[in-house]
């Protein structure tokens, strides 16, 4: 069983939501990437989403474009994420990590020395914004044959036929992105994602995860009622941003752990 | 007129091309390519879209024989089709009036647009003005710097300009932004992309509706020299006047070449050569060559005409290139200039600098070919808007 999988089972027992940060790699710099990977755990995250900086971060808002506009600066690449999930996992054996980012930089490195090296680094997941199912067929495949979760996003548009396909290629768990928009934007639909997770699960069993727009214990809490993993992103990059990067850890630490008392409660 | 049956039913042209987008995207693109294939094959919309290209643009747009130029290089006559007398000054128009046609049968009241030179910014506002749409551009604050002009002829046009001031502040940077502006607002928005790129059906759809410059090439041609010409010249940024006179000629005989913008020089490393000089990768919602690093990532771009500053292309010129069918070459900044200047001076026709390094190259051919020879240059636009830029190289200021 997958790391991912293993989490997912366990929280399962005992009747708890998954917490997921997503943070960007190299921001504000690279050396404070896996301090904030450890500290992300002792808040409460149960999986971690590390971006991978591209230059033309399509779906993403300006919060999450700006901190991989910080990362860029530091010339942090793919190369040097995964150098940062090998360093991570040699304290952090148990917490599952999940990159995320474009089809471009993966492409320049190689889909198979990609798939390679993030499998020896440690990681168990990948989420390629840019790959929708029908032009990955290949890199899903080849993904899981190295043992890494293809995780693909759904959206409140996506149709049933859509729904199926994502929920054939993908595994570890579905990322339903709650809101019509890109990362970071105001407003999050409640009534939109209770009423879309039920028709998704009727084509799954994978977990389901909710992100874009969650940005408090509250609505975090009330995602979680319907969800079995909330997301949360842009509102943490907030965090992060708002003062000198030396106290970022102590920041993301009392952001993240009201919310997962409100998972928990 | 269909030359051959690419792009397939997913828009690949070979291994180029696709639908390489986030999710959230998917559902506008499959709205977009469902109500587009309806279009495709409806008479009635093929002649809305050519009354309007006859009675609002001013087609077709005529040939015109360069003969003191074609004399001054000694060699292939030169010929020049003048997309620079359409309404708004280029060839950019032709696609969106076809786009905005289709917007509106699709009900959306809102078009948005991205530009670098302003000149597709410029045809989306016009055309939003002609058929009572809103209408807003995004461009990259560096452009809105360079093409000030541009931007306030949006602006007496309806549109609303909305400077980008992420990443490079270019047209790559002002794509991406519109990207995220359709995502936000697809319900009642239509994108109107004005180059043969981005996901499909872009790339075709864009092609179609510029295939009609070609398409009256192949007639204007038998008509004014008795036969087709031994090549087709046009400028590449994105590639969309490149594509519209490729198109109908591609099951000829006749050469196509393609005229990327060399900026500095290929080996200076400030170009906007994605073929020339960059390799295959995803972006923007399509494989194709780009201009990247070692990490992947989109590096920025140069060339003295913002038109052509653009990391990528379209992915079928992606895929003529690999099959061989089309060849690409990349002319200097100071190539183009020198072009420019000639074809002022000798045949009191102002280019745009895009259109430059069309007439750059053409000239370069013509030098070596015997005089019964015949070049076709595509003149995609008009260089008032340029007049800044090579005052400046001059010296001069305003």
């Amino acid at each position: 069983m997958s790391r991912i999988a293993e989490r997912f089972a366990s929280l399962r027992k005992s009747a708890r939501k998954a917490l997921i940060p997503y943070i960007t790699a190299g921001d504000p710099s690279p050396q404070m990437t896996v301090p904030l990977l450890h500290a992300l755990v002792e808040a409460g995250a149960d999986i971690i989403e590390l971006g991978v900086p591209f230059s033309d971060p399509m779906a993403d808002g300006p919060v999450i474009q700006r901190s991989g506009e910080r990362a860029l600066k530091h010339g942090v690449g793919l190369k040097d994420v995964l150098g940062m999930g090998r360093e991570f996992r040699t304290r952090d054996g148990a917490t599952p990590l999940v990159l995320m980012g474009y089809a471009n930089p993966i492409e320049a490195m190689g889909t198979r020395v990609f798939l390679d090296r993030a499998r020896s680094a440690g990681v168990d997941g990948v989420i390629v914004v840019d790959y929708p199912p029908e032009e990955c067929t290949e890199f899903a495949a080849l993904a899981k044959e190295a043992g890494i979760d293809p995780i693909f996003l759904l959206a409140p548009t996506s149709t049933e036929k859509r729904i199926d396909e994502v929920a054939r290629c993908g595994s570890g768990y579905l990322y339903y992105v709650s809101l019509r928009g890109v990362t970071g934007a105001a407003h999050l639909d409640l009534s939109e994602v209770s009423k879309k997770i039920p028709q998704i699960r009727a084509a799954t069993r994978l977990p389901i995860g909710v992100g874009f727009g969650i940005r408090d214990a509250e609505s975090a809490r009330r995602v979680a009622e319907t969800a079995d993993a909330v997301v949360i992103g842009s509102r943490l990059i907030q965090e992060i941003e708002a003062g000198a990067p030396a106290d970022a850890v102590a920041r993301v630490k009392s952001f993240l752990r009201p919310i997962r008392k409100a998972l928990d409660s | 007129m269909r030359m051959y049956d690419l792009p397939d039913e997913r828009g690949h042209f070979g291994p180029y091309g696709g639908v390489f987008v986030a999710e959230t995207l998917s559902q506008a693109l499959e709205e977009l390519r469902a109500a587009y294939a309806v279009a495709r094959n409806d008479p009635q919309f093929e002649a809305e879209f050519r009354y309007e290209l006859k009675h609002y643009v001013g087609r077709p747009s005529p040939i015109y024989h360069a003969k003191r130029l074609s004399e001054r290089c000694g060699g292939a006559q030169i010929y020049i089709k003048r997309e620079d007398l359409n309404h708004t000054g280029a060839h950019k128009i032709n696609n969106t009036i076809g786009q905005a046609l289709l917007a509106r049968r699709m009900g959306k009241p809102r078009v948005i647009a991205e530009t670098g030179a302003g000149m597709h910014g410029v045809a989306t506002a016009t055309v939003a003005a002609r058929y009572g749409m809103q209408c807003v551009v995004y461009m990259g604050s560096e452009d809105v710097k360079r093409q000030a002009q541009n931007v306030y002829r949006m602006k007496l046009l309806g549109a609303s300009v909305v400077p980008v001031e992420s990443g490079s502040r270019t047209l790559k940077d002002a794509l991406n932004e519109a990207m995220r502006d359709w995502v936000t607002n697809v319900e009642r928005t239509f994108y109107i992309i004005g180059t043969v790129a981005g996901p499909h059906p872009y790339p075709m759809m864009v092609r179609d509706f510029q295939a009609v410059i070609g398409e009256e090439c192949l007639v204007q041609m038998q008509e004014q020299a008795a036969r087709q010409p031994d090549a087709v010249i046009a400028c590449v940024g994105g590639g969309s006047n490149a594509m519209g006179i490729f198109y109908p000629y591609l099951k000829s005989a006749t050469r196509l070449v393609g005229v990327e913008a060399a900026g500095e020089g290929l080996a200076s490393g400030k170009h906007a050569a994605s073929l020339c000089a960059g390799r295959p990768g995803v972006l923007h919602g399509n494989r194709t060559y780009l201009l990247q690093d070692a990490n992947g990532q989109i590096t920025e771009t140069h060339s003295i005409s913002a038109g052509l500053d653009y990391p990528g292309v379209g992915p079928e010129h992606a895929w003529l290139k690999d099959s061989g069918r089309a060849e690409y070459v990349a002319v200097t900044d100071e190539e183009a200039l020198a072009a420019f200047h000639e074809l002022c001076r000798h045949e009191g026709i102002i280019p745009a600098l895009e259109s430059a390094h069309a007439v750059a190259q053409a000239m370069k051919m013509a030098r070596g070919m015997a005089k019964d020879a015949i070049l076709l240059v595509n003149l995609s636009g008009r260089g008032d808007k340029d007049m800044h830029t090579v005052a400046e190289r001059s010296g001069l200021k305003f």
